[in-house]
């Protein structure tokens, strides 16, 4: 077998032969055209096993499905987030901008049952930036931050990429500022008086 | 100026398919889908292209010899489209019946050859000068194992004109006027004592008839591939390798006539090899005993019938020749020039001029 095929082949017969071994080739890829490779995922045991038909897939209509342990793109479930900024810091590339303001009383749990005592009035993801390195999520406490299968989500404008999670509206965020800014003066001034009338004692 | 006309738009609606199958055909081999978005199945895409072509701006460069970069488009296309005029497409329509079919065919088949010179010279560039000279002598060296492999033909079928050798091939031999006596016997040799003028079908197509002219379809199949600079002869425009041969500085719809003529000779070699060795637009199923398969699939002369069943047959044909070509392709490499050049000289034309001695000698075993 091996010593046929070094063999350098000469004559008219086997020139002939080689032709026709060579159209009948095509003709059994040009058969098997109504055959399509299915859009099976890597996951699937016939991934590698599927030999035959147009391997073509027609993207927008139909794509491989992506691996459970893909890393594409991020969202943050800011009803689960406790503002612990813990993703912005082991960011490689900074892509996590966060603002946090501490609440004047606890406002609700996690769905995990984390206390929440902080608002985010700034929680933006530059998906430009972004690594798609996954250590935010692993990082996160309370599984907030995740990887989503969405890996097809290009923009005309850049300014796109940059995807805002607060739930906060602007001027909401200003009154809770206000009310931790008022809150945190009655407390000095409480602190003040108490410190007065301990002066006084003593 | 009928005849004109409709072998115009028959000759459009054929290179508009043509180019579709040959983007599919092409997809098909290499496991890709091929065009899919223009109208079902892509099936728009070729008509898109041409509407495409159309819009493009119509460049002439500065410092071509602009008279002759003008006429070439149309002096190419108008050689391979008069090719048409004798060709029969059923056995009572063709544009121009004239006796020497065969000679004027060859003869303006040639003409193309100064048509692709002037685009080369006329384009003043020297890639375009070069890619002309590589097809004109591609074509020239062709010409000669094609010619020979036709001349044998003609010396079987003793006759120039394309609707006898087409009246021969079939069970309507002695419909045409003059050949009212003949008689077709298998394999052409009267000695064996069969006669096959009714069996007709594939007996008597002229591979069959004269069975050493299979030698000469295969020599004409080859050069006609060289002739219409298809693969695996397609040097002076080998799309991988170079942007293109003799057109490089064509554009919008006067390349878009050039590609309409390379598209047309292909159609016209396949057309001629078809009604020379095929049996034309004669039926390939014959007759036997009592199930008259040749005179069921023939129909009438002069009526419909016989026409549909004619250009039907000839179409056919010609289209699983095109097939072919398309195949070749996408299967062969391409040959070096020094190849191409060996092939026709030391390979093919040694072979047709034997083919030609034997036909002789063939013709005088049938008579």
């Amino acid at each position: 077998m091996e010593k046929s095929s070094v063999q350098h082949k000469t004559g008219f017969w086997e020139v002939v032969k080689s032709l026709l071994s060579g159209l009948r080739l095509t003709w059994r890829h040009f058969r098997n055209a109504d055959k399509r490779r299915a859009p099976v995922p890597v996951m699937d045991e016939n991934y590698f096993n599927q030999p035959e038909g147009l391997v073509t897939l027609t993207y927008p209509y139909e794509a491989i499905p992506v691996p459970d342990n893909g890393r594409y793109r991020l969202h943050n479930e800011i009803d689960d987030c406790i503002v612990c900024d813990l993703c912005a810091k082991i960011c490689p590339v900074n892509c996590i901008t966060i603002e946090s303001v501490k609440a004047t009383e606890e406002i609700g749990m996690t769905s995990d049952g984390t206390k929440k005592r902080l608002y985010a009035p700034v929680f933006d993801i530059d998906m430009a930036k972004c690594c798609y390195c996954g250590l935010c999520t692993t990082v996160c406490p309370t599984d907030c931050l995740t990887m989503t299968p969405v890996y097809d989500f290009a923009e005309v404008d850049i300014k796109n990429m940059i995807y805002h999670f607060t739930d906060l509206t602007p001027e909401q965020a200003e009154e809770k500022k206000q009310l931790l800014a008022k809150q945190q003066e009655e407390m000095a001034a409480a602190k003040a008086a108490a410190l007065a009338a301990r002066k006084q004692q003593g | 100026m009928l005849a004109f006309l409709l072998t115009l738009m028959l000759l459009l609606g054929i290179v508009i398919v043509l180019a579709y199958a040959e983007r599919k055909v092409a997809a098909f081999m290499q496991d890709r889908l091929g065009p899919t978005e223009a109208g079902p199945y892509g099936s728009l895409q070729s008509v898109l292209d041409v509407l495409k072509l159309l819009q493009k701006e119509d460049i002439v460069p500065t410092a071509a010899d602009k008279k002759l970069f003008k006429l070439a488009p149309i002096l190419i296309f108008a050689a391979v489209f008069a090719g048409f005029a004798v060709i029969p497409f059923t056995p009572d329509l063709i544009p121009a019946g004239i006796g020497i079919g065969v000679f004027y065919l060859l003869a303006i088949i040639s003409l193309d050859v100064v048509g692709l010179l002037m685009a080369g010279w006329g384009s003043n560039n020297k890639y375009a000068m070069l890619g002309a000279m590589r097809s004109v002598a591609q074509i020239v060296s062709y010409e000669i194992p094609a010619g020979l492999a036709i001349l044998s033909v003609v010396m079987i079928c003793q006759s120039l004109d394309f609707q006898e050798i087409s009246y021969q091939q079939g069970i309507l031999l002695n419909r045409f006027p003059g050949l009212e006596f003949e008689t077709n016997w298998l394999f052409g040799i009267e000695a064996l004592g069969i006669n096959t003028t009714n069996i007709g079908g594939i007996t008597t197509w002229n591979i069959f008839r004269a069975p050493l002219l299979l030698v000469a379809f295969v020599i004409y199949f080859i050069a006609s591939l060289a002739e219409s600079n298809r693969a695996p002869f397609d040097i002076p425009e080998a799309e991988s390798e170079l942007v293109a041969g003799f057109h490089v500085e064509y554009s919008g719809f006067r390349f878009a006539v050039l590609f309409l003529a390379e598209y047309s000779m292909m159609v016209l070699v396949s057309l001629v090899a078809v009604i020379l060795f095929l049996g034309s637009w004669n039926t390939p199923l014959p007759n036997l005993t009592t199930l008259k398969f040749a005179n069921w699939t023939t129909g009438t002369v002069g009526e419909l019938s016989g026409i549909l069943w004619g250009g039907f047959w000839l179409l056919s044909k010609t289209f699983v020749l095109l097939f072919l070509q398309l195949q070749i392709r996408w299967t062969y490499p391409r040959l070096r020039v020094d190849q191409l050049m060996h092939l026709c000289w030391k390979v093919l034309t040694p072979i047709a001029l034997g083919i030609v001695l034997l036909a002789g000698i063939w013709r005088l075993l049938m008579v």
